[in-house]
């Protein structure tokens, strides 16, 4: 009920208004948005590739898609409750850590900004 | 006091009781906006469903042939290799939502599973295999490749950290 009250109140259009063009910002707003998001990969994909269309750096994009299917700020109360409290912040915590890293090792495979 | 009713009622239903809460206000100030999210709800409900008929079914037939020795042999703390395979795969083969998998985790976790191969298992959740052709196509192949393999790498290293940082702790 929460996540489509969420579903609900965040229109895909917002995404591309909040990175603000910095290569340092940009990724860490991404991991964060991703975070709260979260859903249907296919959902992130699709937001990817209209926030690549938009010039966002693919830094942020990665930073996005990893955070939106690994950490789940929406599902933390069900996580929390069914799995512990601790296991549900220190998992979520370190996704949102390795989403950046992941993000990084990419870009730096890859050599695309 | 707030302690007393999560205690005495449980601390699912006071959660559920609390977005029923958010639910009615919102209605109050914008009908229209919980009308769509109701019928994004009964949506969502409707695509889960087959996924939740499976967990349920898997939780049936763990309990009924797996004894919780064998849980803690296949996935418990001297689980090796086979153990980090098994979550990798599951997470990789599981499907739905992911909070669909918090009951039989619970249940797992219980009976002697790892953090760290809950973990793995959650976090490899993100590669979904017939979702790959659609992130070539957005990304390119080379990203694709890139990104599963650093996923099921940093599975790893993500269930490493929080069995280190969660061991020995309660709930």
């Amino acid at each position: 009920m929460l996540l489509s009250l969420a579903f609900t109140l965040i229109p895909k259009s917002m995404y591309g208004k909040i990175f603000t063009g910095n290569r340092v910002i940009d990724p860490f707003i991404g991991a964060a948005v991703g975070s709260i998001a979260g859903g249907n990969p296919v959902t992130s994909y699709i937001i990817g590739g209209e926030l690549r269309l938009q010039g966002i750096s693919m830094l942020a994009i990665t930073a996005f898609i990893v955070a939106w299917v690994t950490v789940g700020v929406i599902q933390l109360p069900a996580e929390a409750l069914m799995l512990g409290k601790r296991f549900a912040f220190v998992r979520n915590g370190i996704s949102f850590v390795t989403a950046l890293i992941i993000s990084i090792s990419i870009v730096l495979t890859l050599g695309c900004i | 006091m707030m302690g007393r009713i999560v205690e005495k009622v449980g601390a699912s239903w006071v959660f559920l009781l609390l977005v029923v809460v958010i639910y009615v206000i919102l209605a109050i100030i914008d009908f229209k906006l919980i009308g769509n999210a109701l019928y994004v709800f009964g949506r969502l409900i409707l695509r889960i469903l087959p996924v939740l008929i499976i967990v349920f079914g898997i939780m049936f037939l763990t309990n009924l042939f797996f004894e919780a020795k064998s849980i803690v042999r296949t996935l418990g703390k001297r689980s090796g290799l086979r153990g980090w395979v098994l979550a990798i795969a599951g997470g990789i083969i599981s499907s739905g939502p992911i909070y669909m998998w918090y009951p039989l985790l619970s249940d797992l976790k219980e009976r002697g599973m790892k953090d760290s191969l809950i973990a793995a298992f959650l976090y490899n959740r993100a590669i979904k295999i017939p979702l790959i052709p659609m992130m070539v196509f957005y990304f390119g192949l080379p990203f694709t490749i890139a990104l599963s393999i650093y996923m099921v790498i940093f599975s790893i290293l993500n269930g490493l950290v929080v069995e280190r940082l969660t061991r020995g702790r309660g709930r």
